[in-house]
């Protein structure tokens, strides 16, 4: 059996940033276990720009800020298995993996990081009706063949799903000679940011239908072509509104789903809205000495705030090993109404700082008022100019709050127009 | 003659009207709610620019391709020009990040660098 203090399940920018943190906080026994043949995760395959300008002030693209922590994790010799996949957590955190070279591995830690990521949401999700022909792919799949493997999956494309890997993906399509004949979007306005709108969409003159899904695929080799439709308030399709697409490739783009099989086979509480572990503020799991950030705790839109929150984690898991992290009595956090989820869900009574709570909103809102309330008593009233599905949004929770609140109190955030 | 522009500045994407003459002068911009908003609508009817990333194919590496971009932003309408002589180019193994791939793209004045590295087979 090998010995580590703190095992990081996934190599992607979550599980890099955590053992950078974990490290820098006084721990020096880490190990990475990568499914990956590198370092990186899914920035490897996002070769547009836009990532790192809220963590570097830079704007670079995927694989630029995956190598600025492949660097330092090499820099700072954290070890690393690539090309091993973790099979198991136990109760007593011995992970089980397994690669080609080393075989079988048994690994003691006193914390484990999760950091796996998510993965796209499969048509099989969908029910989308119609026959089984090749050319239905995830919008991730095709940007896995068109930037790493070099070469183009379609030829004539309807992309379902506009948010950001679905506009990223029409754009990267077009440019590399594809016509994209439309994305549609089931539900009245695009989870993607504006800025991919405009020039992933616009500047090619793709139209982006809303209120408007893929009602039946036909094709008996290959996809020859897609029956869309739009749908009422309910989400059904309307009669009378189908219209046939002639396309060889349907692009699916509709959510992102965090790979969290290790997290329930050990027992770990999920939260039902983030499909992630339920987390205090260091993002320990209510396993102890288990921890969770990135994309498997809850999907975020910023890879930035991906490195902030793995941060976050991976100096609780260096103060856990090193035992400066006790548990404590706990308050609970909770989204009212449009607000979706919170993360952290619970704050221990005895941390030693302030606290940030992000959150998440259902719909679009222009000048909304952010209420945060401790057990009904109004804590902060912040205006909004714009609050967005797409976009995660923060509050700050002050030790001095902190210091105010008992155990199993409940701090809710609501929005208010 | 009117345009209609989504601002990208900030996450706000105010829409700023553009109202121009025929020959393109600009009489009016509304519909912002900042100055930068004004600067944005100036720029993308003027000259509007755009970085381009994408992929230039290897000789004799691991992988067939490695992602690159432009150093900076390029004019709009080459766009496709610039992709066209990126997919004309091909670069020998190994490729470092930060590598200088083609110069000078299409006259722009911008090169086009790797964004990974691409060691040899």
């Amino acid at each position: 059996m090998l010995n580590y203090d703190i095992v990081i399940i996934g190599g992607g920018p979550a599980g890099m940033a955590a053992a950078l943190k974990a490290k820098e906080c006084g721990v020096d026994s880490i190990l990475i276990l990568e499914r990956a043949e590198t370092l990186g995760g899914i920035l490897e395959q996002c070769i547009h720009t836009g990532f790192g300008l809220q963590y570097f002030g830079e704007e670079l693209s995927g694989p630029e800020y995956a190598s600025r922590f492949i660097d330092l994790v090499n820099k700072e010799k954290i070890e690393y298995k690539t090309d091993t996949m973790a099979l198991e957590i136990t109760d007593s955190n011995v992970v089980y993996a397994v690669n080609k070279k080393d075989g079988l591995l048994e690994i003691q830690a006193k914390a484990v990081i999760l950091a796996m990521g998510c993965r796209e949401r499969p048509r099989g999700a969908l029910n989308i009706p119609g026959t089984r022909a090749s050319g239905i792919m995830s919008a991730g799949t095709a940007q896995k063949y068109v930037n790493i493997d070099g070469y183009m999956p379609g030829k004539k494309v309807v992309i379902l799903g506009s948010g950001d890997i679905g506009l990223i993906m029409a754009r990267r399509m077009t440019l590399e000679g594809a016509k994209v004949e439309c994305v549609c979007e089931l539900m009245p306005y695009s989870s993607g940011l504006t800025r991919n709108i405009v020039q992933c969409l616009d500047d090619f003159g793709i139209p982006l239908y809303l209120s408007t899904t893929v009602i039946d695929i036909h094709g008996k080799d290959r996809v020859t072509g897609v029956t869309i439709a739009s749908v009422d308030e309910n989400r059904r399709p309307i009669p009378g509104t189908e219209r046939l697409i002639e396309c060889d490739t349907l692009l699916l783009s509709v959510g992102l789903i965090p790979e969290n099989e290790l997290t329930r086979a050990v027992g770990i509480g999920l939260d039902r809205v983030t499909n992630g572990a339920v987390v205090d503020e260091y993002r320990e799991t209510d396993h102890e000495g288990v921890f969770a950030c990135g994309n498997v705790l809850h999907v975020h839109d910023l890879v930035d705030f991906v490195t902030l929150e793995s941060q976050t984690a991976g100096e609780g898991a260096a103060r856990y090993v090193l035992g400066k992290k006790q548990k404590s009595d706990q308050v609970t956090t909770k989204g009212v109404g449009t607000v979706r989820y919170i993360v952290p869900q619970k704050i221990n009574l005895n941390n030693e700082g302030d606290v940030k709570l992000f959150f998440r909103v259902g719909n679009t809102f222009k000048n909304a008022t952010v209420k945060v309330k401790y057990n009904g008593n109004e804590l902060i009233s912040r205006k909004r100019p714009r609050l967005a599905p797409g976009e995660m949004e923060s509050v700050l929770i002050t030790k001095k709050m902190l210091d105010t609140f008992e155990k199993d109190g409940v701090i809710e955030i609501s929005v208010e127009v | 003659m009117t345009r209609n522009i989504t601002c990208v500045t900030c996450p706000m994407g105010c829409s700023i009207k553009v109202e121009m003459t025929e020959s393109g002068e600009i009489t009016s911009i509304s519909g912002n709610t900042c100055p930068r908003g004004e600067k944005y609508a100036k720029d993308e009817i003027t000259h509007p620019l755009r970085s381009l990333a994408t992929t230039v194919r290897v000789e004799g590496g691991i992988y067939n391709v490695v992602p690159c971009k432009s150093a900076g932003p390029l004019p709009k309408e080459k766009i496709f020009d610039c992709m066209q002589a990126v997919n004309a180019a091909a670069v020998n193994a190994p490729v470092t990040l930060g590598d200088v791939l083609i110069e000078n793209i299409c006259g722009t004045g911008v090169n086009i660098v790797a964004t990974n590295h691409c060691p040899a087979k």
